[in-house]
C-alpha cells in the first residue's frame, strides 16, 4: 500500500514537471470536498463520493499554495519511506523550514494536507499524518486485542477492568480483534452521560459497550465502531443531544460520513447505526425542559434540509428535523436528569432499547 | 444658590406681592429727557475699541497674525491694482516678551500724501467696500484697526513711509486716531531719503504673542506665498531667521475687473440709499446705469411691474416706492451677472504654488467656471498634495482655505469649505475618512473662494458662509481633484500589486523546485531548468 502511495505522488509529481517542460501552467485536480459532491448509498450505507473536481491551476496567484501542496507531498513520500509518522502539527512544524513556503497557522498546514488526502484519494494515516486527537472512550463488555508495540506479541485488554476510567481508542485501529457478547453498543456524545453511565454500571445491568464520541467522532472512533460491529454483527446504537447539531453533524457524520472527506467515507462510517435519541418526539414524550433553538441552529436544519443527501433519502429524518424547527426548541441529553438524576438508565435508556424499531433510521 | 431658593419659595407663597415689591420704593422715575442727556452717537472707533475681537484682536497671538495679514493684504491689492509684480518684506521684531514691531514693506505704486493719514487713521475709510470687484481687503476696517489696536495697547502711533515715484521725496507720517471721531491725527509728517523707487512701508507697534505654527504668522505668510504664486516675498520672524518665498510665476494674475452689483444681489435698504444717492433722473435710467445686466428694455419691464412710470424720479422714492421697485426686481428674470471679471489663480499656478512648499508625490487642481449666490459672481478652486513620504500618513489631512487669495486660519469648523470637505465622500477617492471628520492621508488640500464679494461669517474674515450655491461649487471642485487623486491612488495599487505577484514568483518558484527534486531525484541542472521555465510561463502569462 506504502509504495502505491509513493507511486502517486511520484507520477503526480512526474506530471508536474514535464507540463513546466513544455512551458504549460501545471495543474492538480482535487476533488470538492463538500456534500454537493457525495451522493447517499442505502444499500451499501454511506456517501460516495461523486466526480466533481476542481482544478488548481499554478499561476501568479497559486504559486504560494502549489508550492506548499508539493512540498507537503514531498514531506508525506519522505515519511512513508521512512516508515516515520507526522501529527499535523509536527507537519506544520516541519514547514518552518520552508521558508517563505512555510505556513503561518496550522489551520492553512491542515487544508493542504487535507488536500493532498484527497488527491491521492487516501487515507492521511497512509500518507504518514495522524492527528493529534485521541479516538474516544470505552467501557464495557468488551476485549480488545491489540498487539505490543515492541515485541508484536497480543496484549489482550478487558474493557470492564477500567473502573471508572476508559479505554482509550488509538488513532490507527486496523490492528485490533475484538471479543464480546454484548448485545448493542451504546454511542453517546457527550463525556458527562458517559461518566454517569460507567459510574452506575450501566453497561453491566444491560449487557453492552459503551463508547463516548466527545462530539463528531473522529476517523478512529468510527472506524473502531465499525470494525468491531462488523466483527461481533452487534446493533449500534447513537444517543446524542436533541439538536440540529447532534443530528446533522454528529450522528450524519458518524453514520454516513461528511462530505470534506468524501474519497474515505467508505471505511470511515457506521451505515448499521441507529438513532437512539434525543429524538424531536421525546421532547414531547419525556417532558424535557428546553432551550430556543439558536439562529445557527436552524439554518443548520434548513440546510440539512435542502442539501443533505442523508436526510433528503429518509423521510422520517425529514420530518424529525421540520418538526423540531417547528417546535423551535432543543433538548440535551442531560435534561433527562430534570426527572431525577438516574432516570436515564431507569427509565429512559430500558423504555428505549425495548423498542430499537422505533429508533430513527 | 440660596438667593434662587428663597425666590422660589416666595413665588410659591405669594407671587403677586412679589412682582410688585421691588418697583415700589427705590427706583427713581427717568424723563425721556433725562435719557436723552445720555444719548449720544458711538463712533466706529470707539465701538471698535470694545469690540476688538470682531476684528481679529481677540487674542495676543491672533493680534500679531491679523495685523501682518491686514498689511500684506493691502500691499499685494495694490500692487496688483498698478500691475506691479509684488516684492514684499515681512519684519517682526521682537521688542519684549509682549510687544512686537511689525513692519510690512512693498514695491507696490506709494500712496499719495494727501490720502495716507485717512487710509491709515481712519476706520471705514476705503476704495473698496463701496465697488464689486475680487481684492483682498473688502471693508477698509483692516489696517487702520491695527493701527487702533497698536495705539490701544502700546500708544505708539503708526509709521507709514510712502514713495510714488522715483522723482517724488518719500513721506513719513506718523499717525494716530481720534478714536471718539474716528479722524486721523497726524503726529509727525516729514520727507525722508528712501532708496525704492516707489512703494510703501508700514510699521506698528503692538502688544502681542509669537508663536510657531500653522496658526501663527509663519503659517500665514507660507501659505500667502502658495495662493500668490507671483509675489516674492521675504519673511524676517522674531527670531531672526530670514526666510525666502520665490515667485514662480512670471505674470500678474489677470486683473479682476469691477463690475455693479447685479440688482439680485441687493437689498431693499442698499436699494433705497443707491436710490438717494444717484445721479440718474428718472427711475428706468437709474436702472440701467446703476445695475449690471439691466437693459434699457428690462428697467421699462421692471418698472412697469412695480407699477412706477419710466420718468418717476428716483430721488423721490419713498419706502414704498422702493419696496415695490425691490419686488419688482425679485419677479423678474435678469441674466446672471458677468463672470469673467473674477481672477482664478488656475490650476497650473495651484499646483506651482503647492510644489513650492510642499514636497509631495502627486499634485492636483482644478478651477471651476464662475457661479452666482445672490447676485454676486464667484468661482472655487480646489488642489491637492499627495502622498511622498513627507506628509503624515496617519493623521487627518492639512486644509488650507483661501478666499481671494487670502488664507483663513481660524475657525475651520464653522467655515463652509471645512464643511463641503467633510461631506465630500473621500473613501471613493481611495483613501481613508472617520464619519464627520476630514479625511486622514498623507495630504495638504487648499481650496480657494474668489468673488467680488466674498461672505465671511464675521468681520474677521475667518470663515465663509454656507450659501448653497457655494456649497455645491465646493463639493464639484473637490469631487473633480478627488477623482483625480483616486486615479493616481488606484494606479499605485496596481502598480503594488504587480510588484507583490512578480515578488510572489520570485519567492516561490524555488519551492516547487526543491519539491520536485525531493519526490522525483532530479539533480541540480534540472531543478534549475524546471524553475527557469516555469518563470517564463509564468511572467509570460502575466503581462498578456
Amino acid at each position: 500500500m506504502s509504495d502505491n502511495v509513493v507511486g502517486k505522488i511520484k507520477r503526480e509529481a512526474k506530471n508536474v514537471e514535464s507540463t513546466i517542460l513544455k512551458r504549460k501552467k501545471p495543474s492538480l485536480k482535487f476533488p470538492v470536498r463538500s456534500l454537493q459532491n457525495v451522493r447517499y448509498l442505502e444499500k451499501e450505507g454511506y456517501f460516495e463520493i461523486r466526480g466533481l473536481k476542481k482544478e488548481r491551476t499554478l499561476t501568479v496567484n497559486t504559486v504560494k499554495t502549489f508550492a506548499q501542496t508539493l512540498r507537503m507531498m514531498a514531506l508525506s513520500k519522505t515519511l512513508v519511506e521512512t516508515d516515520d509518522i507526522a501529527t499535523k502539527r509536527e507537519a506544520y512544524y516541519v514547514s518552518k523550514n520552508w521558508d517563505e513556503a512555510r505556513f503561518l497557522e496550522q489551520t492553512e498546514s491542515d487544508t493542504v494536507m487535507d488536500d493532498v488526502e484527497a488527491l491521492f484519494e487516501v487515507n492521511r494515516e497512509q500518507l504518514g499524518f495522524v492527528p493529534e486527537e485521541k479516538g474516544g472512550d470505552v467501557a464495557g463488555n468488551l476485549i480488545v486485542v491489540d498487539k505490543d508495540p515492541d515485541t508484536g506479541k497480543a496484549i489482550r485488554i478487558d474493557c470492564t477492568k477500567f473502573g471508572s476510567g476508559a479505554y482509550s481508542i488509538p488513532i490507527s485501529v486496523e490492528v485490533l480483534k475484538f471479543e464480546t457478547s454484548a448485545k448493542f453498543i451504546l454511542v453517546i456524545e457527550t463525556a458527562g452521560m458517559f461518566q454517569r453511565l460507567v459510574k452506575h454500571g450501566y453497561w453491566k445491568k444491560a449487557n453492552c459497550i459503551l463508547v463516548s464520541m466527545g462530539g463528531v467522532p473522529t476517523r478512529a472512533c468510527r472506524r473502531f465502531i465499525r470494525r468491531l460491529a462488523d466483527a461481533k454483527k452487534i446493533p449500534v446504537y447513537v444517543f446524542v443531544d436533541g439538536d440540529p447539531y447532534g443530528i446533522s453533524n454528529i450522528y450524519r457524520t458518524f453514520k454516513v460520513g461528511s462530505g470534506n472527506a468524501a474519497h474515505i467515507n467508505e471505511f470511515f462510517c457506521v451505515p448499521q447505526a441507529r438513532f437512539l435519541g434525543i429524538t424531536p418526539q421525546d421532547i414531547i414524550d419525556y417532558k424535557l425542559p428546553t432551550h430556543p433553538l439558536k439562529v445557527v441552529d436552524i439554518k443548520r436544519a434548513k440546510d440539512a434540509l435542502k442539501n443533505d443527501p442523508f436526510f433528503l433519502h429518509h423521510k422520517q429524518w425529514s420530518k424529525a428535523i421540520e418538526h423540531l424547527v417547528s417546535m423551535g426548541v432543543r433538548a440535551e441529553q442531560q435534561a433527562l436528569a430534570a426527572h431525577g438524576l438516574n432516570y436515564v438508565i431507569d427509565t429512559y435508556l430500558p423504555e428505549k432499547i425495548a423498542h430499537p424499531e422505533k429508533f430513527l433510521p | 444658590m440660596a438667593q434662587a431658593q428663597l425666590k422660589r419659595v416666595h413665588r410659591k407663597e405669594k407671587p403677586a406681592a412679589v412682582a410688585k415689591k421691588p418697583a415700589a420704593k427705590s427706583i427713581v422715575r427717568l424723563t425721556a429727557a433725562d435719557l436723552a442727556t445720555k444719548q449720544r452717537e458711538i463712533s466706529v472707533s470707539e465701538f471698535f475699541t470694545k469690540n476688538r475681537h470682531l476684528l481679529g484682536f481677540d487674542s495676543p497671538a491672533k493680534a500679531l497674525l491679523t495685523t501682518v495679514k491686514e498689511a500684506v493684504d493691502n500691499a499685494l491689492d495694490a500692487c496688483e491694482e498698478a500691475g506691479i509684480l509684488p516684492d514684499l518684506v515681512i519684519e517682526i521684531t521682537e521688542i519684549s516678551e509682549s510687544r512686537y514691531r511689525v513692519a510690512v514693506q512693498d514695491n507696490g505704486p506709494g500712496i499719495v500724501k494727501a490720502q495716507i493719514p485717512r487710509i491709515f487713521g481712519q476706520l471705514l475709510y476705503g476704495s473698496k467696500f463701496h465697488r464689486m470687484r475680487q481684492s483682498r481687503g473688502q471693508q477698509g476696517i483692516g489696517i487702520s484697526a491695527a493701527g487702533m489696536y497698536g495705539q490701544l495697547t502700546t500708544g505708539k502711533p503708526i509709521v507709514v513711509v510712502s514713495k510714488v515715484g522715483p522723482s517724488k521725496p518719500a513721506h513719513q507720517f506718523e499717525i494716530q486716531i481720534d478714536t471718539k471721531r474716528n479722524q486721523p491725527v497726524v503726529v509727525a509728517d516729514r520727507e525722508r531719503e528712501w532708496g525704492a523707487d516707489h512703494g510703501t512701508r508700514v510699521e506698528l507697534e503692538i502688544e502681542a504673542t509669537y508663536k510657531k505654527g500653522r496658526h501663527s504668522v509663519d503659517g500665514y505668510v507660507e501659505q500667502t506665498s502658495i495662493a500668490n504664486p507671483h509675489a516674492q516675498i521675504a519673511y524676517v520672524a522674531p527670531d531672526g531667521e530670514r526666510r525666502e518665498f520665490p515667485r514662480v510665476a512670471g505674470e500678474l494674475p489677470r486683473a479682476p475687473l469691477e463690475i455693479k452689483p447685479h440688482p439680485h444681489g441687493v437689498e431693499l435698504g442698499i436699494l433705497l440709499k443707491m436710490l438717494q444717492d444717484t445721479k440718474a433722473r428718472n427711475v428706468a435710467s437709474f436702472l440701467h446705469v446703476e445695475f449690471s445686466r439691466v437693459s434699457s428694455a428690462l428697467a421699462e419691464e421692471i418698472c412697469r411691474t412695480a407699477g412706477l412710470s419710466l420718468s418717476f424720479s428716483p430721488h423721490k422714492a419713498a419706502r414704498e416706492q422702493a419696496e415695490a421697485l425691490y419686488k419688482a426686481i425679485q419677479a423678474t428674470k435678469i441674466m446672471a451677472p458677468p463672470s469673467n471679471v473674477l481672477s482664478p489663480i488656475g490650476e497650473e499656478l495651484l499646483i506651482e504654488g503647492l510644489r513650492k512648499q510642499i514636497e509631495a508625490d502627486f499634485y492636483a487642481a482644478t478651477s471651476r467656471s464662475p457661479a452666482v449666490y445672490r447676485g454676486n459672481p464667484f468661482l472655487v478652486e480646489a488642489a491637492l498634495a499627495y502622498g511622498g513620504g513627507h506628509l503624515p500618513g496617519d493623521e487627518l489631512i492639512t486644509l488650507l482655505r483661501f478666499a481671494n487669495r487670502v488664507p483663513l486660519l481660524y475657525q475651520q469648523s464653522a467655515c463652509s469649505i471645512a464643511k463641503s470637505v467633510i461631506q465630500t465622500t473621500w473613501k471613493s477617492y481611495g483613501i481613508q475618512q472617520s464619519r464627520g471628520a476630514l479625511p486622514t492621508a498623507p495630504m495638504v488640500l487648499m481650496v480657494h473662494i474668489a468673488s467680488v464679494w466674498v461672505p465671511f461669517t464675521s468681520e474677521s474674515k475667518e470663515s465663509v458662509a454656507s450659501y448653497p450655491e457655494i456649497m455645491k461649487e465646493i463639493r464639484l471642485a473637490l469631487q473633480d481633484v478627488g477623482r483625480k487623486l483616486g486615479l493616481f491612488i488606484r494606479r499605485g495599487l496596481r502598480e503594488a500589486d504587480a510588484e507583490k505577484k512578480r515578488s510572489y514568483i520570485e519567492k516561490y518558484i524555488p519551492h516547487i523546485g526543491i519539491a520536485l527534486q525531493e519526490i522525483l531525484g532530479i539533480n541540480e541542472k534540472q531543478k534549475e531548468k524546471v524553475c527557469a521555465t516555469l518563470k517564463e510561463t509564468l511572467e509570460r502569462s502575466r503581462t498578456s
